[in-house]
């Protein structure tokens, strides 16, 4: 079974279907590139896939363990408990809250106190709160970010936004990752600092990605295989060698400033 | 339990328990006459009010148009009480039912309303804080439209500031713990928070619950000071002027909330001469600091014994 399937998912807005029909499927500890044209549908995918937005037909399941679950019936922060976690297009943090805090967030479900612990700091608030902090250094140092634990995300450089956004995700404690264009708007330095990083992230805790980007050197030689939508419709899959000369994709590009 | 008893909460118990004695030994020497005594009071139910709705706008985000009618309940629940159990075992019977009906009624408001995302909670609460006071003027346990008066008086300050600090005490931790970064998230970008595996819905409702309680509590006490509750003391008005203290102090700031109490407080007493230009000139105030401190005072951040050791010192003579 693989770790993610798609099958047959739809989403419509009024006439326009956004994602339509598509299937496919991701295996474990693979690096996959999502692409297409602007307005393909990527986003509105990694939405329906993460609970945003419902799907209209179809259904998405994910297998943990040896369970198998329909991630389209459960609501965007249950799928986050799953293991499934994403960053977004226009980043998306939290802005005025330190980069340790954006962390410390994404760990809340480590919390073992309810209400009534927080309220009065009775039962295991103390030492469940020093556990969280300790783990979110511990979990900042691994991903290189200790040193700005402090600082507020909003005031980051751009790159490091982006490489916290995609931290916080994966302190959810995420095995299955969605990333909207990570690379969007770096130059080439920052690019090519974020693919060691998503690297050796992959690496290190056995991650399984999914990637949207329109950084063609960036798809082409850090994924194994590539997915790619047009007006909705899933047109191709391959990998990167396949792809640049599959003549559909050549087509659907054709016009697009994207040098294949 | 070296958490516990670390020096800064040290220093803020010390400090704690000055300013109670210093105020105490001041009534009791008369320097602090009935009609301070009674800006004191107000001063003292605002914070609480203040520090309530900051945890449904401030911390969570959420902006709340009803607060008074939260505190209407509580009023009317003491009230009722004491007419018939005139003492303080009577007063904290009344403030328990108060916080009770708050809950419910809090509960039945939020779970549908905050389930969306979107303001549709001012509306909701818009609605629920007139159904309240039109039920309590309607209502003959209430005494109806007149409401009810000679309520047993028995505010003072050591009530007063028990409440006051157990409502500091609760509100900062509730702040500062997982439930409240989870609030804070969904202020910062409800999307994103879900995302992060937070249930949106689930610590809106509590935020807003939470509020309501204080917001009931406060009502009590506000019973019992000035011995006579209407209706329509509750209506928008004073959820406005509830909203302006957390406004004014900086949204998220429990800090900032007090410090505004205790200016508004102040700039009631200097203007209580000039009652026709007050509510202009208080206006005036709110405007200026909107136009050159839109983020409040102290914005979302906090004073704090860590930062400013004196800071508290300043509060005690602003009430002295
Ligand atoms: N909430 C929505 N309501 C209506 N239409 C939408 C909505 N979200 C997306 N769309 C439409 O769906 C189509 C696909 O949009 P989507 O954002 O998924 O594209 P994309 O492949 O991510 O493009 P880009 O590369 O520009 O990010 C577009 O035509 C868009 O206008
Ligand atoms: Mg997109």
């Amino acid at each position: 079974m693989s770790l993610l399937q798609i099958e047959k998912l739809t989403r419509n807005f009024g006439g326009l279907s956004a994602v339509s029909n598509v299937s496919l499927a991701v295996e474990e500890h693979e690096l996959v590139g999502l692409i297409g044209p602007n307005g393909a549908g990527k986003t509105t995918l990694f939405n329906v896939l993460t609970g945003v937005y419902t799907p209209s037909s179809g259904r998405v399941m994910f297998q943990k363990g040896d369970k198998s679950i329909e991630l389209s019936k459960l609501p965007p922060y249950k799928i986050t408990r799953m293991g499934v976690a994403r960053t977004f297009q226009n980043i998306r943090l939290f802005k005025e809250l330190s980069v340790l805090d954006n962390v410390k967030i994404a760990m809340n479900h480590e919390a073992r106190y309810g209400l009534f612990g927080a309220l009065f700091r009775i039962g295991q608030y103390f030492k469940s709160e020093a556990l969280i902090e300790e783990k979110a250094h511990a979990f900042l140092k691994e991903v290189n970010l200790d040193e700005l634990a402090e600082t507020k995300a909003k005031n980051l450089p751009y790159g490091k936004q982006r490489q916290l956004e995609i931290a916080r995700a994966l302190a959810t404690g995420a095995k299955l990752l969605f990333l909207d264009e990570p690379a969007a708007g770096m130059n080439p330095q920052e690019t090519h600092a974020l693919t060691s990083f998503i690297k050796e992230i992959k690496e290190k805790m056995n991650l399984t990605i999914v990637l949207i980007e329109h950084d063609m050197s960036l798809v082409m030689e850090i994924c194994e295989r590539i997915f790619v939508l047009d007006y909705g419709k899933l047109i191709a899959s391959g990998t990167p060698d396949e792809i640049k000369n599959n003549p559909r994709v050549i087509e659907a590009y054709l016009g697009d400033e994207v040098e294949l | 339990m070296k958490n516990v008893l670390n020096k800064r909460n040290l220093i803020t118990l010390v400090i704690i328990g000055v300013l109670f004695f210093v105020v105490q030994l001041l009534i009791k020497e008369r320097i602090i006459t009935a009609y301070m005594r009674s800006n004191i009071y107000w001063i003292g139910i605002y914070i609480i009010l203040g520090l309530s709705l900051n945890m449904i706008i401030g911390i969570t985000g959420q902006l709340s148009l009803g607060h008074a009618g939260f505190m209407s309940i509580g009023a009317f629940a003491a009230a009722v009480v004491l007419k018939t159990n005139p003492t303080l075992t009577g007063l904290f019977i009344g403030i328990g039912i108060g916080v009770l009906i708050s809950l419910a009624v809090s509960f039945v408001v939020a779970v549908p309303t905050l389930r969306l995302k979107g303001d549709y909670l001012a509306i909701a609460t818009l609605g629920v804080a007139e159904i309240i006071r039109i039920v309590l003027n309607n209502l003959s346990v209430t005494g109806g439209a007149s409401g009810i008066s000679n309520i047993k008086m028995l505010m003072s300050w050591p009530l007063l500031y028990t409440f006051v600090i157990l409502t500091i005490f609760l509100t900062h931790n509730f702040k500062n713990s997982a439930i409240g970064r989870a609030c804070i998230s969904i202020k910062e970008d409800e999307i994103a928070a879900e995302a992060m595996g937070i249930n949106t819905t689930k610590y809106k409702v509590i935020a807003f619950m939470f509020g309501a309680a204080l917001a009931a509590m406060a009502g009590s006490l506000f019973s019992t000071t000035y011995y006579i509750v209407k209706p329509d003391s509750f209506g928008v008005n004073t959820s406005i002027n509830i909203l302006i203290l957390v406004v004014f102090g900086g949204m998220g700031s429990l800090s900032g909330t007090i410090i505004a109490t205790f200016i508004i407080g102040l700039v009631n007493i200097v203007l209580q001469p000039y009652a026709e230009i007050r509510m202009i000139l208080y206006a005036l105030i709110l405007i200026i600091v909107m136009i050159f401190r839109p983020q409040g005072l102290l914005g979302s951040q906090e004073l704090s014994t860590k930062l400013l050791p004196n800071f508290k010192w300043k509060r005690k003579e602003k009430s002295s």
